[in-house]
């Protein structure tokens, strides 16, 4: 058995034979050609079989994966009929008396290098467009079919892969992807979340495993070859608890989180960094009510610069389509150490120079993080909320630093949306004084966890104290019912989005405190939903 | 000759899909659309060109039309910009 790790794309296990998707060899050569004109009308005639192959597969996409998935087809008839494209491939043929496979393989080199050296990785990702439709002139042009897929359902490994290749197979042999290169911005990448196959990119792929048994983590991004029994037996099982929650969804999917006395509670998904979004999408999450964005600094060796923040933003905010996105700000020390921080070693760190301390500490890495938030705010609906509070003080010199960087990206001209801002709740300073706290914010989250360390003053890392750890403890549970009582006098929304969230137990009680919303684990939102939409008693 | 100027606002910026719905407008119209943004420029009929402009969301486009109906071809596309782009 090997495992490979690759980059999800949806989330979803396949297992199945490898059928290794290989090009047909061809090897474009410059041939000297003495009639031009001849050649230029090879070209067209080509071109125009072209142009009619695009427009099958637009039929063919927009019967499976409906019109945006279809649309690309349309653009690539549009760049095959592009005058600078036509005008190149032409110049080439007749200055140079060359082939036309020649001609069509030069141009497509040079307008897809000049895409690869843009900026803007959606730019970028048109390069991989360009090399699709020229490749399908020169299969015409050399009578080259289309590589088949095997007749049996299996798991496609390949080099890269072309929308159009994605559309043209077979959707029943069908049963996942993995891929070397690709980016998750790419049309193929968004097919097959469209076609919701479990897919794969950036891993190192081999010829050699043409046959093999093999198994797709969606999940994780692993990819296993040859998998002992037991590895295999656990997918299997997992697989067909996979079906089993999708056809449980399916059921539910689209129906609303309302409670029979007709409450809707926003029940939002926590994701810790952008590959837990597929997850979040599959179990029908109605946002994202805590994204940890933690990641971003402990996946780095320096300082996350701004751009990157950005980018991990606007995905996460443009996955979920208008859906809202609640972003935490950087929430370290403690138990989460980044070195480049440079932090001090403390004796008590639960208690110590943690989240918006740092923050408010070094403004400059705050400020850095709120931009980034502020302008993927322009892709989706994207809130944002602030760690560790405890004080009206804390939250009023926050505010000031946002309406600085809002003034900053006026001024530069740079477009932001409406970003609603939050507290989390946990620390009993910030229950006690939630009448004056809600009078600042959009909304509370309450982050149970820490909440309860606090409270019972119980170290959560400390395993000797289980025995008097309780996690339904009455203090906890007559706080939240305090912080959801001051909230609504005030007018905004209060959630919870700690481990306490997800507990079923627990669902009726916060219901009759009336609790706004839940945000838990991907995999808890059906069950929490299930309960809620059960739940007949009164709500608040 | 006509002009008008207009401000991006699709998110994704002239990127493959709103490039094409330009082209394909610019196309019907009948007359020489020139889009001119960061110093570059390119005929609107040509996606690739308009492609490799690399216009975001947020940047400044100045839309230059000429032909003999030029001025209502002008507003037409402004419609169009405000609508779609």
């Amino acid at each position: 058995m090997e495992v490979f790790q690759g980059k999800a794309i949806f989330g979803g296990i396949a297992i199945g034979p490898i059928s290794f998707f290989a090009k047909e060899e061809k090897q474009v050569k410059r041939v000297k050609i003495e009639d031009t004109q001849a050649e230029v009308e090879r070209y067209e005639a080509a071109k125009e079989t072209a142009m009619e192959e695009l427009g099958g597969l637009y039929e063919k996409a927009l019967k499976e994966v409906g019109e945006s998935g279809a649309q690309i087809f349309e653009v690539h008839q549009m760049m095959l009929e592009d005058d600078d494209y036509n005008d190149s491939v032409k110049n080439i043929i007749v200055s140079q008396s060359v082939n036309a496979e020649y001609a069509v393989a030069t141009t497509g080199d040079n307008f897809s290098t000049m895409f690869a050296g843009m900026d803007d990785e959606y730019f970028q990702a048109r390069a991989v467009d360009i090399k699709d439709i020229s490749e399908r002139v020169i299969n015409v042009l050399m009578g080259i079919g289309h590589a088949k897929i095997s007749d049996e359902p299996s798991i496609i490994v390949a080099e890269d892969l072309a929308p159009s290749e994605t559309v043209q197979m077979d959707k029943s042999k069908l049963l996942g992807f993995v891929t070397r290169l690709g980016s998750s911005n790419s049309h193929t990448a968004i097919l097959a979340r469209t076609m919701n196959i479990p897919a794969l990119i950036q891993v190192d792929i081999k010829e050699e495993w043409n046959g093999k048994m093999a198994v797709i983590d969606g999940f994780s991004g692993e990819f296993y070859i040859e998998p002992e029994p037991e590895v295999l037996e656990e997918y299997r099982v997992k697989k067909a608890e996979q079906e089993e929650r999708r056809r449980l969804l399916a059921e539910q999917r689209g129906k609303a989180t309302v409670t029979k006395s007709g409450k809707a509670i926003k029940l939002f998904a926590n994701i810790g960094s952008v590959s837990d979004l597929p997850s979040a999408l599959e179990n029908d999450a109605g946002g994202i009510g805590l994204f940890r964005s933690e990641f971003l600094y402990l996946e780095s060796d320096t300082y996350p610069t701004e751009e990157e923040q950005f980018k991990a933003y606007r995905m996460v905010a443009e996955t979920m389509a208008g859906k809202k996105v609640i972003i935490r700000t950087l929430d370290i020390g403690a138990d989460k150490q980044v070195g480049y921080f440079n932090l001090d070693k403390e004796e008590n760190p639960a208690m110590g120079l943690r989240a918006i301390r740092i923050c408010l500490t070094r403004p400059e890495i705050f400020k850095t993080q709120l931009r980034a938030i502020l302008r993927a705010s322009a892709f989706g609906n994207i809130a944002v909320m602030y760690p560790m509070i405890i004080s009206v003080e804390e939250v009023r010199k926050i505010k000031a630093i946002m309406e600085e960087v809002k003034k900053e990206l006026d001024e530069a001209g740079i477009s932001y949306g409406e970003v609603e801002q939050g507290i989390m709740i946990e620390t009993p300073a910030s229950v006690i004084i939630s009448d004056l706290l809600a009078q600042e914010v959009d909304f509370f989250s309450i982050g149970t966890n820490d909440l309860t360390q606090y409270t019972l003053a119980i170290d959560r890392q400390n395993a000797k104290l289980d025995e008097f750890y309780n996690s339904h403890h009455e203090a906890v549970l007559r706080m939240i019912e305090m912080v959801v009582d001051n909230a609504h006098k005030a007018g905004i929304w209060a959630g919870i989005c700690g481990e306490l969230g997800a507990d079923v137990t627990l669902t009726e009680r916060f219901m009759a405190m009336g609790i706004d919303e839940l945000s838990v684990s991907p995999t808890f939102v059906y069950p929490v939903r299930q309960k809620i939409r059960e739940y007949d008693g009164e709500t608040k | 000759m006509a002009k008008f100027n207009y401000v991006i606002t699709d998110e994704v910026g002239l990127h493959a899909r709103p490039a094409g719905l330009l082209v394909k407008k610019a196309k019907g119209l009948g007359a020489k659309v020139t889009l001119s943004c960061n110093g570059k420029s390119a005929d609107a009929t040509k996606i690739m060109a308009v492609m490799a402009m690399g216009v975001m969301k947020g940047m400044e486009v100045e839309v230059t039309v000429e032909g003999d109906n030029a001025d209502a071809a002008a507003a037409e596309l402004e419609t169009f910009f405000k609508e779609n782009l």
